[in-house]
Formats: structure tokens, sequence, C-alpha cells
């Protein structure tokens, strides 16, 4: 088992911690983090199983470098939704919807 | 209940994807051999370093969208700011005034360096902005330039700049034929401009992003 593989094992088991906790967790803060957890799972995945056989892969690289940035972005943009809800309602959790 | 069974089912689902990623391990390597198609193209893409030659040269559409997200991304957030693009209130404390005027000189330094050497090993546009945007920050918050408080035209033509100099060199590239297909004689120079806007705007934007956040 080559250090590639283990890295992207350890990306599969962050991307399963994150998607736990995007569906369990109420605080929307929380929710984030863990939202940003499975995207660093999701590199660890790329990065690790291109580079499975020992062999460095630029393409997949350049790809998480821009999807870094880009989880960066979307982080900022759910942080400022969050803050505008705090705003509207004062709470920092997603109004309860009926399960239909 | 619920809780037990989304615990157990995301237990389960990296469990599966791990077992498929070894199955994937041991299967023959693909045909598309990725790494050598870099490698027999990096001749032409103007840059040594293959990951920017990626970012910038053989998939340049990605880096374009991706500025274009990031400003997008900075206008929401000003847009839903409840105090109307107020940047927080700069403190004065001479001690971090008197850090922030050692350490900017020196993350601007770095930051050029980090955009020269991208040609030519690990550096580029993304890691320069990314130090720009932290001497930004620190400059408003030790209230030595806070310019955040007011943009003027000229911040906000450093944030979208780098935008626009892309988009204009990717249309004026329409002219060979196909967007953003660089000719390998120019193409060196090309990126090194693109490079250049795509710093100052990503440097801006992130420190943009946490100063309206704050």
């Amino acid at each position: 088992m080559s250090t590639g593989l283990i890295f992207a094992g350890t990306g599969a088991i962050l991307f399963a911690m994150g998607v736990a906790g995007v569906m369990l967790l109420a605080h929307l803060l929380r929710r984030i983090l863990a939202f940003n957890l499975m995207g660093s799972g999701a590199f660890l995945i790329l990065i690790g199983l291109a580079q499975r056989a020992g062999l460095v892969d630029p393409v997949p690289q350049a790809m998480v470098l821009t999807g870094i940035v880009v989880s960066v972005a979307a982080t900022a943009l759910a942080l400022a939704l969050t803050r505008r809800l705090h705003k509207l309602t004062g709470a920092y959790t997603l109004p309860a919807t009926r399960d239909d | 209940m619920k809780r037990a069974a989304i615990i157990i089912f995301a237990a389960l689902f990296a469990f599966v994807l791990i077992v498929a990623m070894l199955e994937l391990s041991a299967l023959p390597s693909p045909k598309v051999n990725l790494p050598a198609a870099v490698a027999a193209n990096m001749a032409a893409s103007g840059v040594e370093h293959p990951v920017t030659a990626v970012l910038l040269n053989f998939r340049g559409y990605d880096t374009l969208l991706e500025i274009a997200v990031l400003l997008l991304v900075l206008l929401v957030v000003l847009a839903v700011s409840p105090r109307e693009g107020k940047a927080p209130a700069a403190s004065h404390e001479p001690v971090l005034q008197v850090l922030a005027r050692v350490a900017v000189p020196v993350m601007l330094l770095a930051a050029v360096y980090l955009l020269w050497a991208g040609a030519h090993r690990p550096g580029g546009a993304f890691q320069a902005g990314a130090v720009l945007g932290a001497a930004a920050v620190l400059l408003h918050l030790a209230g030595l330039l806070p310019g955040w408080n007011a943009p003027r035209l000229f911040m906000r033509a450093g944030l979208a700049g780098g935008f626009l100099v892309f988009l204009v060199v990717a249309s004026a590239l329409l002219a060979n034929g196909a967007l953003l297909h660089f000719p390998p004689e120019f193409a060196g120079a090309l990126i090194l401009l693109i490079e250049a806007g795509l710093t100052v705007s990503l440097g801006l934007i992130l420190a943009g992003l946490f100063l309206f956040l704050a």
C-alpha cells in the first residue's frame, strides 16, 4: 500500500465525517465547518489517488489548487449568508421544515 | 435512531469508498496518461513548472472561471452585508503598527518572489495572492492603510482588474481560433501578465472577503 493510497483513504474517512456532520449538526457554523471537511477529503482523494503509483500528476494538483480557492470563496459566501440569516431571524439554525 | 443511522451510513460509505479505491489501484494504469501528456507539451506552454502550465495554459478555463467566482462571491458578500460593506474599525496599537511596518514590506517581497517563481518551481498567482491578502488585512487592522472604509475607483479597479485582464487576453487570443490558445512564442509573457493581474486581484478579493465578514 503506497503513501498515496493512505492519503486517499484518509480523504475518504474525512469526507464521510463531513457528510455525517452536514446531516447531523444543526448550528450553521458547524455545518459550514463540516462542509469544509468534505472538501478537504475530496482534495486528499484527488491528490492521493493520482500519485498512487509514486509518480506526481500535475493535472489533479492544479485542479485541487483551483478547488481550494473556490472552497474559500464558498465558505465566505456561506458565512455571509449565515450572518444575514442571523440578522433577520436571530437564529444560527435553519428554520424547521416538515418532512414531506 | 436517526442519528445512529446517519453515523452507520457514513461509516459504511467511507468503507465502500476505500475498498473501491483499493480495487482501482490494483487495475492496470489507465490509457490516458496525463503526466506524460503534460510533459510532452511543456515546451509549448511557455513556463517550466508543470502545475503552472496546467493552471494557466492547458486548463486556463478553470482559472478564468475561478477568478470570476471569487469576484462574484465578493459582490454577494457586499450585497448581503448588514453594515453596507464597512470594514471593521482599525485598532491603533503601537506594537501592532510597528510589527506591520516591519512585516508588510517583507510580505510584498515574498509575494513578488512567489509570482516570479511560479514559472519554474512551486509558486504562482494564488500563493502570491494569499500572501498579498494577508498583508492587506494586517495593514488594515493596524490602522495604517484603512482604504477598505471607503473603497474608491482605484480599489474597485484592482478588485476587477485581474479578471478583466484575463478576459481581454482570452478574447484577444480568439483571433488564433480558440479561447486561451497561447502562441508558444508569447505564452510565457502572456502568462506572466495574467498572473500579475490575478495576484493583485486575488490579494484584494481575499482581504476584502475577510474584512467585510469580520
